[in-house]
C-alpha cells in the first residue's frame, strides 16, 4: 500500500509537469495550428535561467518570475521571427522550423550554462512528509499546488477576459475572428508567449526535484505531447488529466513492470491513442465535407 | 437491366436524416439529373453511390452487384467514375498527368517491372499518355496539353476532372454540379459535352443547379427535397409537377 | 542518338560521373569517410524522400528503421554468424515485415497525428535497442564483424567507397523507376487528393502501406551498410535525433525531387563537420540554418533553385 501511495505521489507530481508542458502545446495548436517542438525547451530555459539569476545573487523568487519573464519573450521571438514567416509552408516544414529553434534554443542553452547538471533549492525545504508510510516531498506539494492555480486561472482567463475569448474565438476560426476585428497576429504572439510561460514555471518547479541541464527539454517535450494528445490535442481539460494520466502510467510501469521502460510508456500510450481514438479522450470527431 | 439501382437509401448524420428512403434506377445510355434545392442531399447522394460514405440503411446495386458498402476504389473498378463539387484536381502534377491517373486501372502496375524499369511500363505510359491527350481533346482542353494544374483557370480545371474521370473508360459517370463556377458561355458547353458523353457509351448521372443545362440534357430527372423524392419523370413531366414548381422552381426559371 | 538522352539518362549519368570522378578530388581519407557517411544518408534519405516527398506522408522515427537494419546485420552476423549479404537481407525483410504491419493503422492518420505515431513508434524502437542489453549490448553499442568473402576481408576506404558509390546510384536508379511510372503516379495522386485518387481505382490504403514498406526497407539497407562499414553499432543510430536529422536532409534538399535528397543529404552530414568549428556554438547555428532554410526556402533548396535558374515565378 506504501509502495503504491509512493508510486502515486511521484506519478502526480511528474503528471503536473506534463500537464502544464501539455497545456503549452494546447494552447498554440489551437491558436495557430502548429505542433510546437520546442515546447520542452521553454520548461528547460526557465529552469536554467533561474538557477543563472541565482547564481548572480538574486532570490529565488525574483529570479523565477525574471526567467518566466525570459522565457515568454523566447515564445514571442519564435513565433515571430520563426514561424509568422513561414506561415502557409506545409506541415513537415512547420515541424523542421520548430525542431531547428528546439535544436537552436539547447544550443544557446549548452553555451549560456554549459553541460553540467545544475541544482534548485526546493522552495520550502527538502524533509520529505510521511504519508500512509510513503514520502511526499514538499516540492511534489508545490508543483501540484500551482499546476492547480495555473489551471484554474487560466479557466479565468479563457472564460472572462477578452483577451482569452479572443483566442478562443481564433482557435475556432481564424478567418471570422480576424473579420470580428481581432488581431490574429496578437492572439498568436499571446499564445506563444502564454505557452512560454507555462513551460518556463514547469521548468522551475520540477527542477529542484529533478535537476536541470541543456537537455532536459528533448524528452519532457516529447512527453508532453504524448500527453496532450492523449488528453484530445487542443483540449485545456485533456491536457490535464492526459498528463496525469501518463504521469501515473509511468510511475506505476516504473515501479511494477519495469524501471528501464519507463520512458517507453508515454510513446505506447500515443500509439495506441492514435490508432485506437485519435481524438483523444477529450478530442472531437469531424467528418471531411467533399 | 438498370446499369444503377438505389432501393431505399437513407444516410443519417447525428439526428439529420440527409438521405431518407430514396429509390431509383438508372438505365444505360441515359442521362439521369438529379435536383434540388441546395441542402436536399443530392451531394450526399452522390457520395453515398461513390462509396465515400456508407448509408444507413439501403442499398446501390451497380451492374446488378450489391455495391452498398463497396470502397471507391472497387466501384472504380467496376466501372464508375465522377467528379466533385469542390475541385479534386492534384494540383501537384501537370494537367496531362492529371487525367493519366486515370488511366491507372488499365495501366501495367507489376511492382518488379516497375523497379526494374521493363519496357512494358514505357510502353504503358506512352499509351496513357496518348490516351490522355485525346481525352483533353475532346472535353475541349487542348490548348492546355503542356499546362501545370496549378496554372488552369477554374473552368478549365472542371473539365479536366471530366476527362480524367473518363480516362477510366467508366460504365458510369456521376458529375457533381458541373456547371458550378462557370459563367454562362462556359455552361453552355456542358450540355453538348455531356450528350458527346453519351453518345460515346457512357452513362452519366448530373447533380446540378442550372435548369437550363439540367431541361436540356436530361432523359430522366429526380427531384429531391429535404433529403427524399418529391418527382421523377421526363423534363417536361418534372416541369409540370405542381410540387416541384412550390418547392423549387418557383418564377421565371427555366 | 539525341532521343537517347532523356532527363531521366543524363541525370543517371551524371551521377554515375559525378560518383566515379569524386575519389579524384579527394584529398586524403578523412574526406573518403565523409563521402561514404554521405552516400549512406543519402541512400535512407531517397526512400524517405519517395514517402514524404511523393507521397505526401510524413516519419519522424525513420531511424528505427535505419537503426533495426544495423542491429540486423550486427546480432546476426556477430551472434548468429551468418554471412554479412545474407544478415543485411534478413535485416530487410524483417524491417519490411514490421513497417507492413504498422503501416495500415498508422498510415490512417494525417498530417501531425501521423507525425506523432512515427514519432513514437520511432522511440519505442530505440529504447527496445537501448535496454535489451543482452541481445543489442545495451547503450554501449555493439562490435560489427567486418564482411569478408572467403579469406578477402572487405575494408577500407576506398572499398567502402566504391561499394557505397554504386548501392547510392541503385539506389536513385530504383527511386527513379518508381517515380516515373503508373505506380509512382498513383503514389502522386495519393499526395494530391486522396479521395480523388480512390474514386480513380486507386487503393489508398495499400499504395500508402507499399510506399512505407518501400522507404524502410532503404533505411534497413542503408543501416546494414553503416553498421559493418563502422564495425559498430549504437542505439543512437536509431534515436529521435537520427530521424530528424533524415527528415530535415529530405526536405532541405528538396521534397517530391530524388537527387535533392541526396543532396540533402551532402549538405546536412557535411554541415557538421564544418561546424565543428564553431565548438560550443555548434549547435546553435546548426539550429539557426535550419530555421533559415526552412522559412526561406521551404521548398528545399533543389526545387527552389530550379525555379530561380527557370525564371518562373516562385
Amino acid at each position: 500500500m506504501a509502495q503504491l501511495l509512493q508510486f502515486l505521489f511521484s506519478g502526480v507530481t511528474v503528471g503536473a509537469i506534463y500537464a502544464l508542458v501539455a497545456l503549452g502545446f494546447a494552447l498554440i495548436y489551437n491558436a495557430s495550428h502548429v505542433i510546437n517542438f520546442a515546447q520542452g525547451e521553454f520548461v528547460m530555459l526557465g529552469g536554467l535561467a533561474t538557477v543563472g539569476f541565482v547564481a548572480a545573487g538574486l532570490p529565488l523568487a525574483p529570479a523565477a518570475l525574471l526567467a518566466i519573464l525570459l522565457t515568454i519573450l523566447v515564445g514571442f521571438a519564435l513565433q515571430k521571427f520563426a514561424v509568422e514567416p513561414a506561415r502557409g509552408a506545409s506541415v513537415v516544414s512547420i515541424i523542421i522550423i520548430t525542431i531547428g529553434a528546439s535544436i537552436f534554443f539547447r544550443g544557446g542553452a549548452q553555451v549560456i550554462w554549459g553541460k553540467d547538471f545544475h541544482r534548485l533549492p526546493a522552495f520550502t525545504g527538502e524533509d520529505p512528509i510521511l504519508i500512509g508510510g510513503a514520502a511526499l516531498l514538499p516540492q511534489s506539494l508545490w508543483v501540484i499546488g500551482v499546476s492547480a492555480v495555473v489551471v484554474v486561472a487560466l479557466r479565468w482567463f479563457f472564460g472572462s477576459t477578452l483577451a482569452g475569448k479572443a483566442m478562443l474565438a481564433v482557435s475556432h476560426n481564424r478567418l471570422a475572428a480576424e473579420l470580428c476585428g481581432i488581431s490574429v497576429n496578437r492572439v498568436l504572439l499571446l499564445s506563444f508567449g502564454l505557452s512560454g510561460g507555462l513551460g518556463a514555471l514547469a521548468g522551475i518547479l520540477i527542477a529542484p526535484i529533478t535537476l536541470t541541464s541543456y537537455q532536459v527539454g528533448t524528452m519532457l517535450g516529447l512527453k508532453g505531447f504524448c500527453a496532450a494528445i492523449v488528453g484530445g490535442l487542443g483540449s485545456g481539460p485533456g491536457a490535464i488529466v492526459g498528463g496525469l494520466v501518463l504521469g501515473i502510467a509511468e510511475a506505476m510501469a516504473a515501479g511494477y513492470i519495469s524501471s528501464a521502460y519507463k520512458d517507453a510508456v508515454a510513446f505506447v500510450a500515443i500509439l495506441v491513442v492514435l490508432v485506437v481514438m485519435p481524438g483523444g479522450i477529450f478530442g472531437k470527431k469531424g467528418t471531411e465535407r467533399v | 437491366m438498370s446499369l444503377l439501382r438505389i432501393e431505399s437509401l437513407t444516410k443519417e448524420f447525428g439526428g439529420v436524416h440527409a438521405v431518407e428512403d430514396v429509390s431509383f434506377a438508372v438505365e444505360p445510355g441515359a442521362v439521369f439529373s438529379v435536383i434540388g434545392p441546395n441542402g436536399a442531399g443530392k451531394t450526399t447522394l452522390f457520395n453515398l453511390i461513390t462509396g465515400l460514405y456508407e448509408p444507413t440503411a439501403g442499398k446501390v446495386l451497380f451492374r446488378d452487384e450489391d455495391m452498398t458498402k463497396a470502397p471507391p476504389h472497387r466501384l472504380a473498378e467496376r466501372g464508375m467514375a465522377r467528379t466533385f463539387q469542390n475541385l479534386q484536381i492534384f494540383f501537384n502534377m501537370t494537367a496531362l498527368e492529371n487525367v493519366m491517373v486515370g488511366r491507372t486501372l488499365a495501366a501495367e502496375k507489376g511492382v518488379f517491372a516497375t523497379l526494374l524499369a521493363l519496357p512494358r511500363i514505357r510502353k504503358s505510359d506512352e499509351a496513357a499518355r496518348a490516351k490522355a491527350e485525346e481525352l483533353m481533346r475532346f472535353v475541349g482542353l487542348g490548348d492546355y496539353l503542356d499546362a501545370d494544374s496549378d496554372a488552369m483557370p477554374y473552368g478549365a480545371l472542371k473539365r479536366l476532372e471530366i476527362a480524367r474521370a473518363l480516362a477510366a473508360e467508366p460504365k458510369l459517370l456521376l458529375l457533381d454540379e458541373p456547371a458550378a463556377g462557370l459563367n454562362p458561355a462556359e455552361t453552355a458547353e456542358i450540355g453538348p459535352l455531356i450528350r458527346r458523353i453519351r453518345d460515346a457509351g457512357t452513362t452519366v448521372v448530373l447533380v446540378e443547379h442550372d435548369m437550363k443545362l439540367v431541361m436540356g440534357v436530361s432523359d430522366r430527372i429526380l427531384v429531391l427535397n429535404y433529403g427524399q423524392r418529391l418527382a421523377e419523370g421526363t423534363a417536361a413531366e418534372v416541369r409540370a409537377n405542381p410540387d416541384v414548381v412550390a418547392a423549387y422552381l418557383g418564377t421565371g426559371h427555366a | 542518338m539525341a532521343g537517347f538522352w532523356t532527363a531521366r539518362r543524363a541525370g543517371l549519368a551524371a551521377l554515375a560521373l559525378a560518383i566515379a570522378v569524386l575519389p579524384l578530388l579527394l584529398p586524403n581519407k578523412f574526406y573518403f569517410n565523409m563521402a561514404i557517411l554521405i552516400g549512406l544518408n543519402a541512400i535512407v534519405c531517397v526512400g524517405l524522400n519517395l514517402l514524404i516527398g511523393y507521397a505526401g506522408q510524413i516519419s519522424l522515427g525513420h531511424a528505427a528503421f535505419f537503426g533495426l537494419g544495423a542491429y540486423a546485420s550486427a546480432v546476426f552476423s556477430a551472434k548468429l554468424g551468418w554471412h554479412p549479404l545474407i544478415s543485411m537481407a534478413a535485416g530487410a525483410v524483417m524491417v519490411s515485415l514490421l513497417a507492413f504491419a504498422v503501416a495500415r493503422p498508422i498510415l490512417k492518420l494525417k498530417g501531425h497525428y501521423l507525425a506523432m505515431a512515427t514519432l513514437g513508434l520511432g522511440i519505442i524502437i530505440s529504447i527496445v535497442l537501448n535496454r535489451e542489453l543482452d541481445v543489442t549490448g545495451g547503450p554501449d553499442g555493439m562490435p560489427v564483424p567486418r564482411i569478408r568473402f572467403g579469406d578477402v576481408r572487405v575494408r577500407g576506404e576506398h572499398t567502402w567507397y566504391w561499394i557505397v558509390g554504386v548501392a547510392l546510384w541503385l539506389s536513385v536508379w530504383l527511386s527513379l523507376n518508381l517515380i516515373e511510372s503508373p505506380i509512382g503516379r498513383a503514389l502522386r495522386a495519393v499526395h494530391g487528393s486522396e479521395v480523388a485518387a480512390s474514386t480513380l481505382g486507386i487503393d489508398v490504403a495499400r499504395a500508402k502501406s507499399f510506399v512505407f514498406v518501400v522507404s524502410a526497407a532503404y533505411a534497413s539497407i542503408a543501416g546494414s551498410l553503416t553498421a559493418h562499414y563502422l564495425e559498430f553499432v549504437t542505439p543512437s543510430e536509431a534515436g529521435f535525433l537520427r530521424s530528424v536529422e533524415f527528415v530535415t536532409m529530405v526536405v532541405l534538399g528538396g521534397m517530391a525531387s530524388t537527387y535533392g535528397a541526396v543532396i540533402g543529404a551532402a549538405i546536412l552530414t557535411a554541415l557538421p563537420q564544418a561546424l565543428a568549428a564553431f565548438h560550443d556554438y555548434e549547435h546553435l547555428v546548426f539550429g539557426a540554418i535550419l530555421m533559415a532554410t526552412m522559412i526561406l526556402m521551404p521548398k528545399g533548396l533543389v526545387p527552389t533553385l530550379v525555379e530561380r535558374f527557370r525564371g518562373s515565378k516562385s
